[in-house]
């Protein structure tokens, strides 16, 4: 089938043309507002029929890779399956058509139990499974929560009168940590790393009275596990410094260790990643962030509470509070379909999900490394970094995937590796998929051994080629300009 | 690579063209080489003062943005208003029109490179 | 098992790849010490018990309310195209656009996003938008800090108490001042904004419809920051916009707005839409995703991800912004909402919304003690002087089923019996006699 270009929605305008029109008003703005409050000029927005939104936006969309459709080894990224029944569940009127401010009217909570309980609920099963105190569903993102866990570390030493002004971050977590630490007013140090893990000399040295925090990606984004987590967690208990767990990750080892058991403070999760909430593109997500005993009163409000008789209401009487980090209980659309994959999996399907994930990873992993290096010879954990033979680009190799139908790996993350490509299958792939894969890896790299043309002139029949980048940062097209007539 | 004789060359990878108690300021070959297509330079403010290896603007490429020092205490007297529209001026001619600032000075430079030592310590 | 399609062949194939006997053996570096100390989820239930589960807790939400909440967060009529389209799989299960070659339909879509909004608000540019709108007003102090260097907002108390409240936290380790100017009888007290203006002001903030519903022109604000290098950051309300003066024609420097109103349901309050405008000159500073139009090798139009080199994955600790990712199903919701009404549609439910608004107020000011709060134009929302406690008055109210809105007195000072009113394309004259009716057999 040809892939034609469709044109934008403002392409395909016609004046007069509509779809979805509510009813004729009895009466227009200028009737009822002064006409210096009103703009000049209607918006110039797409007049274009039902059929033509239908239309355009169906074909637009065949235009995506997305987990329905495809394989998607996207490390750091969990691309897992996305239930449809969670979806269904999100979108029951019961839940999609009530407003907010409700429970804060007197006596309002009666009329939301449902949805009160529902957060209720999802915040126990995450502190079970994470070994922790207590959680906020407030965070609307990852990095959301990275900040919210940074600002309530900030708010427990300031309580405590510490004087601390720096948080260690190593070289190989996720570029927003050291982002975050900043918006809360830190001072980031950079913490190399030594055989992939934390170097336990580089810590000591970095660890000065004046550290808040350490925070840690484990196992960390080279897909290993952190062997040194117990010396470390005592390191810095020894200068009350607190342990942040990045989320990131959590697929790999949910079910098998939870992080406050084993010291962390505080968590953040991607339920989008974990809890295979649909990415929708870019978003919405949910950073949903859990914390150990000592963190609790710092936590956001409002916060949903049990009543002796059993009810759900909205509590804001937690005066060390560090306040709002969304107007109300974040993106509850979003964790409400994590709450329902929970509940499907329970006890049992919590950790075979990490299994399973590990299982597929090191299947990858074994099968690849002969044509592909990988820099640390051992078991790694939901996801493994590797590397294409000499003369051969990362990028090269992920363009040749899309044209076969399997989104790239990660690529050129983490930075600590040359021409990374990092992969991670997640438990919901089957093994011929698997294979499919390894055996279009191996075939580019033979391939581009012999001819290193064939692999950068990928992709040829992508709904785009190999855009120019260069030029749309310096042409800055952000919206589309209006024909001059 | 071609580092021109009469210029002093700072190890963050500036240039410095001294004209009296004046100097003209941009980054190397070698530096533009290293960041690719530029798409933005951020420059600062005529008026603006500096003291040396104080961070005064950043240049952005496709996939690296990367900050700019001041290799002297300074005050801003001109800045290459080209840059705005033409950021690949920096690529095509990093040593004559893709210069940066013009900057007046009280005490001369020191502690920088000649041509001969910088090309020596980054010769790609 | 649940999302696992492996069978024990394919089990046994893989652990002999790999050289290991057993599953458990991968997890050998996790010490028996670090093991889970307990694990007591319920056990996993059945697709049909998971959604009889949450049928059953969505039944406790109360379904059948008549309601007059608004306070920024609005229940429009959603076009049913908007569903089907934005729940197609191949958007809603896709990642951010990193490979551009095989995301032009998220790309093409985030694009005409940013044409729309950037064409409703009358403004530069648009980003690919972040969490919600407090989330917005943050990062466009932010924005202001970077651009004007310096550290004070001048914020209207007139703009919605939780954006505000999810300033203080925001900014709470942040060199920022924040000087919040009183309203007067809920329209925004400009003189003293002015005045509050001054050369250490990054920004002045106000909203427009404001909190209380009021409608204003801000463009000699605007002006007066401008003469002192500060910003004028304003607030609207999408579906308003596509009647009231824009951002652009008051000469506004960023605008943001809550994007629910334009296809996303409320939802308990989230996921959201948190709309960032902004003129060229502030391009830079604009945080998180952009798109941006280009071509291919073979000429070819396409989208792609742009002025990425400000993002954490490459500047880390001095990235523009901590945000990496953005609202894009519901941008994409927006987008699809808006070519659906169009103009006229837009206009219309604003309309629609204003003339109900005003029928209530007709009926509700005809109750003995009841008035409006002030005389400033208003557009769909209007704030109520009750001879009563708000809150008590809602509540009695909400047990015989009908919400007459949102009593601001928990936010406001002082103002215990000011009822806030909103109506939508949604609200009937016949849910105005009904309220009519409960309130003044209240009162």
């Amino acid at each position: 089938m040809k892939n034609r270009s469709i044109g934008t929605l403002f392409d395909k305008s016609v004046k007069g043309r509509t779809a979805v029109l509510p009813t004729q008003p009895s009466q227009s703005a200028k009737d009822m507002l002064p006409k210096g409050l009103l703009r000049q000029n209607a918006p110039r927005l797409p007049e274009v029929s039902e059929l033509d939104v239908v239309r355009h936006f169906t074909n637009n969309s065949h235009k995506n890779f997305s987990i329905d459709g495809n394989l998607y080894p996207l490390g750091s990224c969990t691309m897992k399956y996305n239930p449809k029944v969670n979806e269904s569940i999100a979108a029951l009127p019961g839940f999609s058509s009530t407003h907010p401010l409700i429970p804060q009217l007197k006596g309002g909570e009666a009329y939301t139990q449902g949805s009160l309980q529902a957060v209720y609920e999802v915040e126990e099963v995450l502190c079970e499974i994470n070994g922790m105190k207590a959680f906020t569903m407030q965070p609307m993102s990852g990095a959301n929560g990275e900040f919210t866990g940074v600002m309530l570390i900030a708010a427990y030493h300031r309580d405590k009168g510490n004087k601390k002004t720096k948080i260690i971050v190593p070289d190989a977590a996720h570029g927003t940590n050291p982002a975050s630490a900043m918006m809360a007013g830190y001072e980031v140090i950079n913490l190399p790393s030594k055989d992939g893990m934390v170097d336990p000399e580089a810590l000591e040295a970095a660890l000065t009275d004046d550290v808040a925090a350490l925070m840690m990606t484990c196992p960390n984004t080279l897909g290993i596990f952190e062997n040194h987590l117990p010396s470390i967690v005592e390191k810095l208990r020894k200068i009350d410094a607190l342990l942040y767990y990045d989320g990131a990750n959590l697929n790999a080892i949910m079910g098998k260790m939870r992080v406050g058991d084993v010291g962390f403070d505080v968590v953040h999760l991607n339920l989008h990643k974990t809890m295979a909430t649909p990415h929708g593109g870019g978003g919405p997500g949910s950073g949903a962030v859990g914390v150990s005993e000592k963190l609790v009163p710092y936590l956001p409000v409002a916060r949903v509470v049990k009543n002796e008789d059993g009810s759900f209401a909205l509590s804001y009487d937690f005066p060390k509070s560090i306040g709002y980090i969304a107007p109300f209980l974040g993106n509850f659309s979003v964790y409400l379909k994590a709450f329902a994959y929970i509940k499907r999996l329970g006890k049992e399907g919590i950790p075979r999900a990490a299994e399973f994930a590990v299982l597929n990873a090191n299947y990858l992993r074994k099968s690849m490394e002969s044509f592909l290096t990988v820099p640390f010879d051992r078991i790694c954990m939901h996801e493994f970094v590797s590397s294409p033979p000499e003369g051969i680009r990362a990028l090269d190799i992920a363009k040749a995937l899309l044209e076969n139908g399997i989104h790239a790996p990660t690529i050129y993350f983490p930075l600590i590796v040359n021409e990374c490509l990092m992969f991670e299958p997640t438990e919901t792939e089957n093994k011929d998929t698997l294979d499919e894969l390894i055996e279009l890896m191996h075939e580019f790299v033979e391939k581009g051994k012999k001819d290193p043309e064939y692999l950068t002139k990928m992709p040829l029949t992508t709904p785009v080629r190999r855009l120019d980048e260069t030029m749309a940062a310096r042409n800055m097209i952000l919206t589309q300009q209006e024909k001059v007539k | 690579m071609n580092n021109p004789e009469n210029l002093l060359y700072a190890d963050s990878h500036e240039w410095l063209r001294v004209e009296k108690n004046e100097a003209v300021i941009g980054i190397t070959d070698y530096a533009q080489h290293a960041l690719g297509d530029i798409t933005f330079v951020d420059m600062p403010q005529v008026g603006d003062e500096f003291t040396k290896g104080q961070e005064m603007g950043a240049i952005e490429s496709v996939k690296a943005a990367s900050d700019i020092y001041m290799p002297l205490a300074c005050k801003v007297i001109a800045v290459n208003e080209d840059l705005d529209t033409n950021p690949e001026l920096i690529n095509t001619d990093p040593y004559g029109k893709g210069w940066i600032l013009r900057v007046s000075f009280e005490n001369a430079p020191e502690g920088l490179l000649s041509s001969q030592e910088y090309t020596a310590k980054y010769p790609e | 098992m649940p999302y696992i399609p492996h069978t024990d062949e394919d089990i046994r194939e893989m652990l002999n790849v790999i050289g290991v006997g057993s599953i458990d053996d991968l997890f050998a570096d996790i010490q028996p010490e670090m093991r889970p100390q307990s694990f007591n989820l319920p056990k996993g239930m059945s697709e049909c018990e998971v959604d009889s589960y949450f049928h059953s807790l969505a039944a406790k939400n109360k379904q059948d309310l008549i309601s007059f909440l608004g306070a920024g967060y609005y229940d429009h009529y959603i076009p049913k195209a908007v569903d089907a389209l934005s729940s197609r799989g191949e958007f809603l299960t896709s990642y951010t656009p990193y490979q551009p070659e095989v995301s032009q339909g998220t790309l093409q879509s985030i694009f005409e996003y940013q044409t729309a909004i950037s064409r409703l608000f009358e403004m530069d540019c648009c980003n690919a938008s972040v969490f919600d709108a407090g989330n917005a007003l943050f990062e466009a102090g932010m924005m202001a800090a970077r651009h004007t260097k310096h550290d004070t907002w001048v914020v209207d108390e007139a703009i919605n108490p939780l954006w505000r409240k999810m300033l203080d936290t925001y900014s709470a380790e942040l060199d920022i001042t924040i000087v919040t100017v009183p309203h007067k009888d809920g329209i925004s007290d400009k003189e003293a904004l002015k005045a509050a203006i001054n050369d250490d002001c990054a920004a002045v903030m106000v909203q427009n419809p404001n909190f209380f519903g009021a409608i204003d022109d801000f463009t000699e604000l605007f002006e007066h920051a401008k003469a002192h290098k500060a910003l004028g950051v304003l607030s609207v309300y999408p579906v308003m916009q596509s009647i009231l003066k824009t951002p652009g024609e008051m000469g506004a420097d960023i605008a943001i707005a809550e994007g629910q109103s334009l296809g996303l349901p409320l939802s308990f309050g989230g996921a959201y839409l948190g709309i960032i405008t902004c003129t060229k000159a502030l391009i830079r500073q604009i945080p998180g995703r952009i798109i941006g139009q280009t071509q291919d090798i073979d000429g070819k139009i396409g989208y792609v991800l742009t002025l990425q080199a400000r993002e954490q994955h490459i500047r880390r600790a001095k990235a523009t912004s901590n945000i990496c990712s953005n609202q894009g199903l519901c941008a994409l919701r927006s987008i699809i909402h808006m070519a659906l009404l169009g103009p006229e549609g837009l206009r219309r439910t604003a309309e629609n919304g204003m003339i109900t608004a005003r029928y209530a107020v007709e009926k509700l000011t005809a109750i003995s003690g009841v008035k409006l709060l002030n005389d400033a134009p208003y557009g769909n929302e209007f704030a109520l002087v009750l001879p009563k406690d708000a809150h008590e008055i809602a509540s009695q109210m909400a047990e015989n089923g009908i919400i007459p809105g949102f009593p601001v007195g928990q936010y406001y000072q002082n103002m215990d019996n000011i009822l806030l009113v909103a109506c939508t394309e949604k609200t009937t004259e016949s849910h105005v006699d009904e309220l009519a009716s409960i309130l003044g057999g209240l009162l």
